[in-house]
């Protein structure tokens, strides 16, 4: 019995000692993946850290300057401005196509003659090239020569100035991402929609629910997974929305449409204060692992 | 039937004779300098995408047939050339050997990191010099935009962009309204030509921020001010002239010219002119050539070309160029020396006139009769680039942070043509760059 505990305690020990072996030989293989992390990720993070704690400049010296890039954004009226303009393209730019897209996924959800021709039709916008899209729109927003006064005056609406003009340009850019982006979120709910089952419809026929109590009460909830998705996906989108503002105004009229990515961009690659970019790079992933924890609860609580 | 010789056959003879001397001195000259002494060398050449680049790498290989040079040229938008050059400088090892560089925005950028070769050196060296290459020829204020306040000269001289007054001949003719000479007649008259029913301006002109600077300087060059750094260099964008330049600016975009200006670019301003929609519009020499092209502009033999107006105070044009410079770091010094000569040889600023891609650096283009009475543009045209010459002044400060000044200065700009008070603009703009001025100067 001894001999017999014994036998199996060397062999547990010994398969102890192989895993542990073995494990010691995986690491080897973990390694190319920790460099390319290491390099890729972690480096820059903690290089962009030391930056933002330093006057950073191209082609000029660096000085340890601590925490004063970060208490210098605090004060700095055109960054507070250009959080306030991001939260706001941001909001207009997720709600809108999140309604839109879900309108249009019940539209094309149902069966009618030539619908996948409809459908293709619909999410042609969401295949075009950013910035290409942008180049165009701005021939488009000219508000003497452009196609879209000239169609607003054929239905005897008066111009506007879209782009050109601080109170129009938010809301005009924003429009360009509801046309491109709209699809995006009609695609992911219409997959959403498809996968609903029938029962709760027919018990809900039976029991003399209306259209709209179904929509509210059956469609709704069971697409909530689905709209929570497209949510984050919209919302990331449009918060490192830049090439369609870049190519489009430049961050203008004025300050008027400078987002935080314009005012990032600016800062290190057209003022080359790459110290100050960097606590400016800091403090807006700091915004988005704080929204992005905002999205991941609801959905959480969505599916509970 | 045979034919004697004439008293001008006998003229021509004997000028030729008497010409012979220098002629072939020049020739013997030529044929002495070594154009292949770096055969079989490879630059790499980076440079701004405009017509001007466009010139050279179409007319490459007349310098690579010439020296045996091999040259990998390229060409990237403005602003990413600016910030693709800054970025190779800073990291030590550059991938170009030449480069072309915006002195109006990265002169002092560049010089304080001396990060391009002091090109006297190389020219002093009559080794590697062509006798061809003739300094002299170079406009003394294009010498001078080139030359960095110690002396050092880090680019040679290519291009120099002075601001002009395009006008419609047509829409000016309709209301018998003669060419501008100050800005007082200039704002009257584009008053008198802006019909907004019709939708005609009687000006276009840069709104937009940071875009907008170079078109207010314009106007702060007529006053008695003139510039934006006083002699210790301090920022005086707040002073009672900038102020006036700034009203000025104001009324003119904001009285006579289309709604939406304030987010205008050249490109905007340009097709509203191509169009027929503005009588005046001041920016760069180089869009003449897109106006004057009849494919494109509705506008095409009706442009006239005039100075900037006077000013209150002064006569001034603002005056921007480029230049090429050698990369410090460069193992290939003598050829990429070889390209900038053969670059900035009289025959490509001929090509560069003549054509429209810009007003050259060197002054024998302009003196040119044949050249310039076949060109498609007229008379005029040349005439006003000779006239804008004499009265250039640079057009932007000579610092370091010259794009958030431009940026500071220009949102305040713009902000006004909102409806926003001039002074406290500025006052606001130069209150917020003051202290970024400060710390770059001190750094130098």
């Amino acid at each position: 019995m001894d001999g017999a505990a014994s036998l199996a305690g060397t062999a547990a020990t010994t398969t102890r000692r192989r895993r542990r072996n073995y494990s010691r030989r995986y690491w080897w293989f973990v390694v190319p993946c920790g460099v390319v992390v290491l390099a890729t990720i972690i480096f820059p993070w903690v290089f962009t850290l030391y930056m933002s704690a330093h006057d950073f400049k191209l082609g000029g010296g660096r000085e340890y300057v601590g925490f004063a890039n970060y208490l210098k954004l605090v004060e700095d009226e055109r960054f507070l401005l250009s959080i306030l303009r991001t939260l706001y393209f941001t909001a207009l730019s997720v709600v809108l196509p999140m309604v839109l897209g879900l309108l249009a996924a019940l539209a094309f959800h149902r069966k009618f003659p030539l619908r996948g021709l409809a459908r293709t039709i619909f999410i042609l916008p969401m295949m075009a090239t950013p910035v290409a899209v942008a180049l165009v729109w701005t021939m488009m927003f000219h508000p003497q020569l452009g196609v879209l006064n000239w169609l607003l005056q054929q239905v005897g609406l008066p111009p506007s100035l879209w782009v050109y003009a601080p109170e129009t340009v938010i809301p005009t850019l924003v429009m360009i991402e509801v046309w491109h982006w709209t699809p995006l979120v009609m695609l992911i709910l219409l997959g959403g929609l498809a996968s609903l089952p029938i029962d709760p419809y027919e018990a809900a026929k039976i029991d003399g629910a209306t259209a709209f109590q179904a929509f509210w009460h059956i469609t709704l909830p069971l697409l909530a997974p689905f709209l929570v998705v497209a949510l984050i996906i919209r919302t990331i989108d449009a918060l490192k929305a830049f090439d369609t503002i870049y190519v489009i105004t430049q961050g203008g009229p004025g300050t008027a449409s400078e987002t935080i990515n314009i005012f990032l961009y600016l800062q290190a690659f057209a003022y080359y204060n790459l110290g100050y970019a960097s606590a400016v790079v800091v403090v807006f992933f700091s915004i988005i692992i704080l929204l992005a924890m905002v999205l991941l609860w609801t959905r959480a609580r969505v599916r509970a | 039937m045979t034919q004697g010789i004439t008293r001008r056959t006998a003229l021509a003879a004997g000028g030729a004779l008497l010409a012979a001397p220098p002629i072939v001195r020049q020739a013997n000259a030529q044929s002495a300098f070594d154009w292949k002494r770096f055969s079989g060398e490879r630059i790499e050449v980076s440079l701004t995408a405009n017509p001007r680049s466009t010139i050279l790498i179409q007319n490459q290989r007349e310098f690579e047939d010439m020296t045996g040079i091999r040259v990998g040229a390229e060409q990237i938008p403005e602003q990413q050339h600016r910030q693709k050059f800054a970025i190779e400088f800073a990291s030590g090892r550059p991938s170009f050997d030449v480069v072309g560089i915006s002195l109006h925005v990265n002169k002092r950028q560049v010089g304080r990191a001396r990060w391009c070769t002091d090109i006297k050196a190389l020219m002093a060296d009559a080794s590697i010099t062509s006798p061809d290459f003739d300094f002299a020829d170079f406009g003394a204020g294009a010498v001078e935009y080139s030359t960095q306040s110690d002396g050092r000269m880090d680019t040679i001289p290519e291009f120099t962009d002075y601001f002009i007054l395009y006008y419609n001949k047509e829409l000016l003719a309709a209301k018998n309204i003669a060419v501008p000479t100050t800005f007082d007649e200039m704002y009257d008259s584009a008053k008198r030509l802006t019909e907004p029913s019709r939708q005609i301006y009687g000006n276009v002109g840069r709104g937009l921020r940071n875009a907008n600077v170079v078109l207010y300087s314009s106007f702060l060059l007529g006053t008695q001010q003139r510039d934006f750094l006083d002699a210790q260099r301090r920022l005086i964008s707040d002073s009672p002239d900038a102020i006036w330049a700034g009203e000025f600016y104001k009324k003119l975009l904001r009285d006579c010219s289309p709604p939406g200006v304030s987010g205008f670019n050249w490109n905007e301003c340009q097709t509203t002119f191509m169009q027929g929609r503005a009588a005046y519009w001041l920016d760069g020499v180089g869009f003449a050539a897109p106006l004057e092209d009849r494919t494109r502009s509705r506008v095409a033999g009706k442009v006239g070309y005039a100075v900037v107006p006077r000013g209150p105070a002064n006569h001034h044009c603002a005056m921007f160029g480029t230049g090429f410079g050698i990369a410090e770091q460069s193992r290939k010094k003598g050829a990429a020396w070889y390209y900038l000569q053969w670059a900035s040889g009289k025959a490509n600023q001929l090509r560069y006139l003549t054509s429209g891609a810009g007003s050259p650096a060197r002054t024998s283009p302009y003196r040119n009769e044949e050249a310039i009475s076949q060109s498609r543009f007229s008379r005029e045209f040349f005439n006003t680039l000779i006239a804008s010459a004499r009265i250039s002044r640079p057009g932007l400060p000579e610092i370091v942070p010259v794009t958030e000044f431009r940026d500071t200065i220009g949102a305040a700009l713009t902000s006004t043509i909102g409806g926003a008070d001039v002074g406290n603009e500025l006052r606001r703009a130069t209150e917020a760059f003051r202290p970024v001025l400060e710390a770059s100067e001190r750094a130098a």
